[in-house]
């Protein structure tokens, strides 16, 4: 404890003997995160940051106009940068777990509340948002002991994020590390997550199917898709049309969905799906993996139990 | 948190070692009452890890998250707005599981019912409808002994089925009739179902139906369903009910449905066990020395038999027949005994009947149920069994 508390005391020091041209800088550019103007904001940081590539309260505003811009990945990645290189600092943890609480993962957002207060054991924020993230976990258990679907509950994010290191009114620099070193931003993301794509598949498939529209049904599945039995692709295609024109009628709904992404071209989606026929009541786990293809999500492999 | 420490102030005997999700599960409530709720979330942890599907323990887990955040108000704390009774479907879960664990019977206890065993007949089956829970006896040469207990499911509106689609579960002495693996199943029914001879001759005798009381397993999606939420069917854990299978024999089993167990000691068993199977004796015996009056004396003014037949018709015929014969020969083995829960003295025998005699000879497995009146053990139902 006697440590960290000195080192951040370290830190206030060297908060003092800021560089002027920096601050200035940044100052400018919180005051243009303040008036919504995300993208100038951006603009002056890495103004900033192309002189000082490492310093960390010019990162730590970066992460937050990320943030605020919805650019979750790229926000995540300066953060945890952050936590890295200045782990005594328990602002990013806090932030950070904003962010994976924001995500639903609040087994996450509990992980980085944790160490937050490790670094930093009065750090009041950080308590104040662990008490919420605890409370959503207690709420998903509910849900699960009431089977309540929670994926449905659009969670208002209530964590606070913190805009300032160690409370300092004016954004300035803590010193360098010995050893600067040259970090070239990350290309911007893609605008779109790609999960929610794979959901919206997921969900137009499950559509499809109840709508019994055999041709869109099978539209989800990708040329390269392996028939459960290993049959050929013509026999499996037909059985499915039997299958989907059998019943009068057919309602397909998912539980709990959840999509995991292998890479940027893959998706493994598993819920539990209720099928529901005028012949047949069913329940059953699924897995569907997916890929990206030209058109779109399309179906690789499709799993039961 | 101290709510929670309050509703689990059910303290009981530390738990047996071969864990069982419900041995767990106590682990859990023993570390909230010594307050080490670190060791509690833990503990709860591990067994969603294991029984994803536990939803009570899922609700355990939500108070100690939740216990980290603000003082809890309740056992079940959930804040959403959600029918009462799915809440307190788990909280009763809870109790039943909890009271289970820590009022088992003692090693000498046996339940006054089973009387007897015969000895093919490896185990009973005994339900008490107040504690949700199954205990299996082995026959330890014709007396019960407690192997082990279960959580049980039982009916939505309560105990003595009358009628088709009442939702309450049969209070008797029922066998096992059949066993029905899951692949001929619905997932509904989890692991497997055991049907049960609901309605028995007394049940139909007094105008009861229905059909269809079963013990089986529970759909893929949950470990247990609520104490009382079943339509009549006596449901188990799906490894519950696959540890039963290994117990149960189809046509031997027997399944007493009680109300709550009288428990009683081996040394009151005997002495009411000795006293019937005297009577027993004594008709048989009767039956052979032809003498009909007396034989007739051992059946009750109520007595009808398995095709309907009053005391009347019964008595005309059996003098008929024994006038015509020169001896009778009566062999009575492999019996079984076992009273009937909510009636007063009132027990099914079942045994191997071997009749012989100078015209005729046949050998059959029978079934009586024997009244006591004022006090005289009386037979007030006799037909194949």
């Amino acid at each position: 404890m006697l440590s960290s508390a000195a080192r951040l005391g370290w830190v206030a020091i060297a908060l003092a003997v800021a560089v002027p041209a920096l601050a200035d800088e940044l100052q400018e550019a919180s005051k243009l995160l303040k008036a919504g103007q995300h993208k100038q904001a951006l603009e002056r940081v890495n103004k900033a940051l192309a002189a000082k590539p490492r310093d960390p309260q010019a990162r730590f505003l970066k992460g937050i106009i990320l943030t605020e811009q919805g650019s979750t990945k790229e926000a995540i990645e300066v953060f945890t940068k952050l936590t890295q290189d200045y782990p005594e600092l328990p602002e990013p943890y806090n932030n950070l777990a904003v962010i994976y609480a924001s995500q639903g993962q609040y087994d996450r957002a509990r992980t980085a509340l944790e160490q937050s207060i490790r670094t930093h054991p009065s750090y009041a924020t950080a308590y104040e948002n662990l008490g919420d993230v605890y409370a959503k976990l207690a709420s998903q258990a509910y849900d699960k002991a009431l089977q309540i679907d929670s994926s449905n509950a659009a969670a208002k994010n209530k964590l606070a994020l913190v805009r300032d290191l160690v409370g300092s009114p004016a954004p300035v620099a803590l010193k360098e590390p010995a050893t600067p070193s040259v970090e070239k931003p990350k290309p911007a993301p893609a605008a779109v997550d790609p999960s929610a794509e794979v959901m919206k598949a997921v969900s137009g498939w499950a559509a499809a199917w109840s709508d019994k529209n055999a041709e869109a049904y099978l539209a989800y599945y990708a040329a390269e898709f392996k028939t459960p039995g290993g049959e050929p692709r013509a026999d499996w295609e037909k059985t499915r049309r039997d299958r989907i024109s059998a019943p009068k009628s057919i309602s397909v709904s998912l539980d709990s969905p959840k999509v995991t992404m292998n890479g940027a071209d893959r998706a493994t989606v598993t819920f539990r799906q209720n099928y529901r026929s005028d012949l047949l009541k069913s329940t059953s786990r699924k897995t569907l993996v997916f890929v990206r293809s030209g058109g779109g999500w399309k179906i690789v492999e499709e799993k039961s139990g | 948190m101290r709510a929670l420490v309050l509703t689990a102030l059910l303290c009981w005997a530390a738990a047996a070692a071969g864990a069982t999700p419900e041995d767990r599960l106590s682990g859990v409530f023993q570390a909230i009452e010594a307050n080490r709720l670190d060791e509690a979330l833990k503990r709860v942890d591990a067994l969603i890890r294991d029984h994803p599907n536990f939803r009570l323990a899922h609700l355990v887990r939500g108070d100690l998250l939740l216990a980290r955040a603000r003082p809890l108000e309740t056992f079940g704390n959930v804040a959403k707005t959600v029918p009462g009774e799915r809440i307190d479907g788990l909280r009763e879960e809870a109790l039943a599981r909890l009271r289970a664990q820590r009022q088992r019977p003692g090693g000498d206890r046996v339940p006054r019912y089973v009387l007897q065993l015969h000895p093919d007949q490896k185990h009973a089956l005994v339900v008490d409808s107040r504690r949700s829970r199954l205990y299996v006896f082995g026959n330890d040469r014709g007396m019960p002994r407690l192997v082990t207990d279960y959580y049980v499911t039982l009916g939505k509106n309560g105990m003595e089925k009358t009628r088709e689609g009442d939702q309450k579960t049969p209070v008797g002495v029922y066998h096992v009739t059949g066993n029905l693996p899951r692949k001929k199943l619905t997932d509904f029914y989890g692991a497997g179902a055991f049907p049960i001879n609901y309605p028995n001759e007394w049940d139909r005798r007094l105008g009861r139906d229905g059909y269809g009381i079963w013990l089986h397993g529970v759909p893929s999606d949950v470990y247990s369903r609520p104490p009382r939420s079943s339509d009549g069917c006596i449901v188990l854990a799906n490894p519950d009910l696959e540890s039963i299978g290994r117990h149960v024999q189809v046509g031997l089993t027997p399944v007493i449905i009680a109300d709550e167990i009288e428990w009683t000691d081996a040394a009151a068993i005997e002495r009411e066990r000795a006293a019937l199977a005297g009577a027993l004796e004594q008709w048989r015996s009767d039956w052979q020395s032809r003498d009909t009056e007396r034989y007739l004396a051992h059946y009750s003014s109520r007595f009808a038999s398995k095709e309907g037949q009053k005391l009347d018709a019964w008595a005309a015929h059996k003098r008929k027949v024994n006038a015509a014969k020169r001896w009778i020969k009566v062999g009575v083995s492999r019996v079984a005994m076992l009273r009937y829960p909510r009636e007063r003295d009132f027990v099914v025998v079942t045994f191997n009947q071997d009749y012989r005699s100078n015209s005729l000879s046949n050998v059959m497995r029978k079934r009586q149920y024997w009244m006591k009146e004022g006090a005289a053990w009386k037979i007030i139902y006799e037909g194949s069994g």
